[in-house]
C-alpha cells in the first residue's frame, strides 16, 4: 500500500477564549490517497471548515492545534515554522472557499493575481507564468481565456469566478486539494458544473480531494469515501456507497433519512429531533446522546472511539460487543 | 471616463458659480465701499463720481458679470488697507501657504499610513498602544494648543527652532521658497507638524481601521492559503484596499488643511494667505476676503474633481459603474 497523500492522527483543534477553552475538534483521524475524493459532511459548526483550516495551517488566534499530528505524502506538517508552512499552502495543499465573490481581491486583474500566485511557488519568468495562468483558466473551462486573462473579477459570474478561485488553487498543482464548500454559494445548475470540474481535475492530475459540503447529494456524486463529522468528532467514515446505503451510526442514519428522494412519500421529510450542542456545552459521553433515540447508560458516561465494521468505521457504542449486550 | 470627467468639471463649474455669487454679495452687505475709501469732507458730488468710476451705480446683475469676469481673470481689485491689487497680494503670500499645506500633507500621509499599518498588523504590542495615545491627544487638542506647545519647547526651552516667521527665502520667478534653505526648512519643521498633526492622526485612524477591516476579508484569507508572501498579503493585498477611503479623506483634508492654516499661520506668524485673511477680516478689507473665499473654494473644487478621478484608478468597479451614465 502506498503512502495516503494526507493523514491526519488524532487532531485537537481549540480555541482559547477569556473563559474558558473550546475543543472545536476533538481527536479525528483520517487518511486521503492519491485521487482520492474524501467527502467530509455534519451541520454547522461540526467542525469540517476548521479541519480543513487546521491542514493548511491557517488556524489564526485565538484558535491553536493543541494536540495530534497531521502528515503530508510523510512529513509531518502541523509543526513546521510558519515561514516553510506558507511555502506547503498554495504549492502542495491549495484550498477553495466557499463563497466566490468574495474569494478574490477585486481591485487586481485576474491575470495579475494568478501570475504572483505562480511567480510565488515557481521559477517562471513573468510571460512563463502568464502563459501558465492561460492554461489554468481554459483547463478550468473559461471561454477565450487569452482576453479574460485582463478582466477584473467583477467583470465574471459567480461560477466564473469559482473557476478562477479553482484555477488559483491547482496553480501549482498540488498533491491535495481542499475544498470548502465550493458549491454553497453557487446556482444548483453551476454546482453540477463545479463539482465535475474538481473531480476532473482530481482524476487527471491525481490529486488528493478533501471536499467539505453539507450537501449529501454533492458527496453521493463525487466522492470515493465519506466522513461524517459530529461535534469536532468523526462519527462514522467509509465508502460512499456503503455509508449512503448502509449507514451505522444513528446520526448518519438521521442525515441519510434527511435526504429527499424523488420517489416514495415526500409529504414531509424525517428530521433529527434537537440541535447539535455548542461547543461549551457539549455532554459528556458521546456527544450525540441527548439527540439519539438508541442511548443507553454508557452513552451517557463513555466516550464512543471508533470501531471497524467492515469497510466502515463508526463511533458507536451500539456496535462495540459489550455495548450491544447491555443495549438488549 | 471622459463623459465623467466633463459632467464633474461642469458641476465644479457650477459651484464656482454660486460661490462667486457669494462673495459678490459680500461687497453689498458690508456697506458702502465708496465710504470705506474717501474722507468724511468729500462732497456728495465726488463721491458720485467715484461710484460712477468704479461701476457701482450700474445694475446689480451687470456688476456681477464684470465682478465675475474680473475675478476669471484673477483681478480681484484693490485692498483697502494695503493699496495694491490683491491679486498681487494673493501671488506673493500664496507660495508660503502652499508650501507649508503641502508639506503638512505629505506628513500625514507618510507617517499616518505607516503608523496606521503598523497599529493594524501588531495590534497589542506596546508601541501600537503609544501611536494610539499620541493619536489620542492629535484628533482632541487644538491646532493652536498644539503649535504654542512646540512653540514653548523646542523655540523657548531648547531653542533648536525659529518660534515665527519664513526664515530666508529664495525667489524662483515669481513664487518665493523657503524650501531651498536651511532656515526656510527648519522654520518650516514647527508649523507643518502642527497643521499636519490632525490630519496625520486622522489618517492614521481611518488606515487602521479599514486594514483591520480589510484582513478579515475572504480574499485576504484566500491569499494566505495560496502562500503568498506576508509582505505581499498585506501591503500589495490589503493596503490598496483601503486606499479608497484614505484618498477621499486625504483629498478633502487638503482643502482644509489651506483653510484651516489660518490659525496655524497667526501662530507662527507665517506670512502666507491665512494671516492675510485674519488681518483683512480685522480691517473689514472685502477685496481680500472676497478673493480668499474664491481662492479656497476653487482649491476645494479643484481637489473633489482629482479625488473622484484617482477613485476610479484605484478601484475598477468603479470604472464599470462610472462608464455607464448615471
Amino acid at each position: 500500500m502506498t503512502e495516503p497523500v494526507l493523514s491526519v492522527r488524532n487532531l485537537q483543534v481549540e480555541f482559547v477564549t477569556r473563559r474558558n477553552t473550546l475543543r472545536a475538534i476533538d481527536g479525528i483521524s483520517f487518511e486521503i490517497a492519491k485521487g482520492e475524493v474524501l467527502g467530509v459532511v455534519g451541520e454547522s459548526g461540526a467542525g469540517k471548515s476548521v479541519t480543513g483550516l487546521a491542514i493548511i495551517g491557517l488556524i489564526d488566534r485565538p484558535g491553536r492545534i493543541a494536540g495530534g499530528s497531521i502528515y503530508l505524502s510523510g512529513m509531518r506538517i502541523d509543526d513546521l515554522p510558519p515561514q516553510e508552512m506558507r511555502r506547503i499552502r498554495g504549492k502542495r495543499i491549495g484550498m477553495i472557499f466557499q463563497d466566490p465573490l468574495t474569494s478574490l481581491n477585486p481591485l487586481y486583474r485576474i491575470g495579475d493575481q494568478l501570475v504572483e500566485t505562480i511567480r510565488t511557488h515557481t521559477n517562471l519568468s513573468e510571460q512563463g507564468a502568464r502563459k501558465r495562468a492561460i492554461d489554468l483558466l481554459a483547463e478550468v473551462g473559461i471561454p477565450a481565456p487569452d482576453k479574460r486573462i485582463d478582466a477584473y473579477p467583477h467583470e465574471f459570474s459567480g461560477g466564473m469566478r469559482q473557476r478562477v478561485v479553482i484555477a488559483l488553487a491547482i496553480c501549482a498543482e498540488p498533491e491535495l486539494i481542499i475544498a470548502d464548500e465550493p458549491t454553497t454559494a453557487l446556482d444548483v445548475s453551476v454546482q453540477a458544473q463545479i463539482i465535475s470540474l474538481i473531480k476532473r481535475l482530481g482524476r487527471d492530475h491525481g490529486t488528493a480531494v478533501m471536499l467539505v459540503t453539507h450537501d449529501m447529494g454533492v458527496i453521493a456524486e463525487t466522492s470515493d469515501r465519506v466522513a461524517v463529522m459530529y461535534s469536532g468528532r468523526i462519527a462514522e467514515i467509509g465508502p460512499v456507497r456503503d455509508v449512503v446505503q448502509n449507514p451505522l451510526h444513528p446520526y448518519a442514519k438521521g442525515l441519510m433519512g434527511a435526504i429527499p428522494t424523488l420517489v416514495g412519500d415526500a409529504a414531509r421529510l424525517v428530521q433529527i429531533p434537537g440541535s447539535m450542542p455548542r461547543l461549551s456545552a457539549i455532554p459528556p459521553g458521546c456527544a450525540f446522546n441527548p439527540r439519539c433515540a438508541f442511548a443507553f447508560d454508557r452513552c451517557r458516561i463513555e466516550r464512543p472511539e471508533p470501531i471497524r465494521r467492515g469497510t466502515q468505521a463508526v463511533a458507536c457504542h451500539l456496535y462495540d460487543a459489550a455495548g450491544k449486550e447491555s443495549a438488549a | 471616463m471622459l463623459a465623467f470627467t466633463l459632467r464633474r468639471a461642469m458641476q465644479a463649474v457650477g459651484v464656482m458659480i454660486a460661490v462667486g455669487i457669494i462673495s459678490f454679495s459680500m461687497f453689498r452687505f458690508a456697506g458702502d465701499p465708496v465710504n470705506q475709501m474717501v474722507a468724511i469732507d468729500t462732497s456728495a458730488a465726488q463721491r458720485a463720481e467715484i461710484r460712477k468710476s468704479l461701476g457701482l451705480d450700474d445694475p446689480v446683475v451687470v456688476q456681477f458679470a464684470r465682478y465675475f469676469g474680473n475675478a476669471m481673470q484673477f483681478k480681484f481689485g484693490v485692498s483697502y488697507q494695503f493699496r495694491q491689487p490683491v491679486a498681487d497680494l494673493l501671488k506673493e503670500r500664496m507660495p508660503a501657504t502652499l508650501e507649508l499645506a503641502i508639506c503638512a500633507t505629505i506628513l500625514a500621509i507618510v507617517f499616518g499610513i505607516l503608523m496606521g499599518v503598523y497599529s493594524a498588523l501588531r495590534r497589542d504590542t506596546f508601541v501600537t498602544k503609544i501611536l494610539q495615545a499620541i493619536s489620542l491627544i492629535g484628533i482632541s487638542l487644538p491646532t493652536f494648543l498644539i503649535g504654542i506647545l512646540l512653540i514653548y519647547l523646542f523655540a523657548v526651552v531648547l531653542g533648536w527652532l525659529p518660534s515665527f516667521g519664513r526664515g530666508d527665502v529664495v525667489q524662483i520667478g515669481w513664487w518665493k521658497t523657503g524650501l531651498l534653505t536651511a532656515s526656510g526648512l527648519k522654520a518650516l519643521i514647527m508649523p507643518s507638524i502642527t497643521l499636519g498633526l490632525f490630519q496625520m492622526t486622522l489618517i492614521m485612524r481611518l488606515v487602521r481601521a479599514e486594514m483591520l477591516e480589510v484582513l478579515r476579508t475572504d480574499y485576504i484569507r484566500f491569499a494566505r492559503a495560496r502562500g503568498l508572501t506576508t509582505s505581499a498579503i498585506h501591503f500589495g493585498h490589503a493596503l490598496k484596499n483601503t486606499l479608497v477611503p484614505v484618498i477621499t479623506v486625504t483629498g478633502l483634508q487638503f482643502g482644509s488643511v489651506i483653510a484651516f492654516a489660518i490659525i496655524t499661520e497667526s501662530v507662527f506668524q507665517w506670512p502666507g494667505m491665512g494671516l492675510l485673511f485674519v488681518q483683512a477680516v480685522q480691517n473689514v478689507d472685502i477685496p481680500i476676503m472676497a478673493a480668499y473665499l474664491l481662492m479656497v473654494s476653487l482649491i476645494f473644487v479643484t481637489i473633489n474633481l482629482v479625488v473622484d478621478i484617482l477613485y476610479t484608478v484605484v478601484d475598477p468597479r468603479l470604472r464599470a459603474t462610472i462608464s455607464r451614465p448615471a
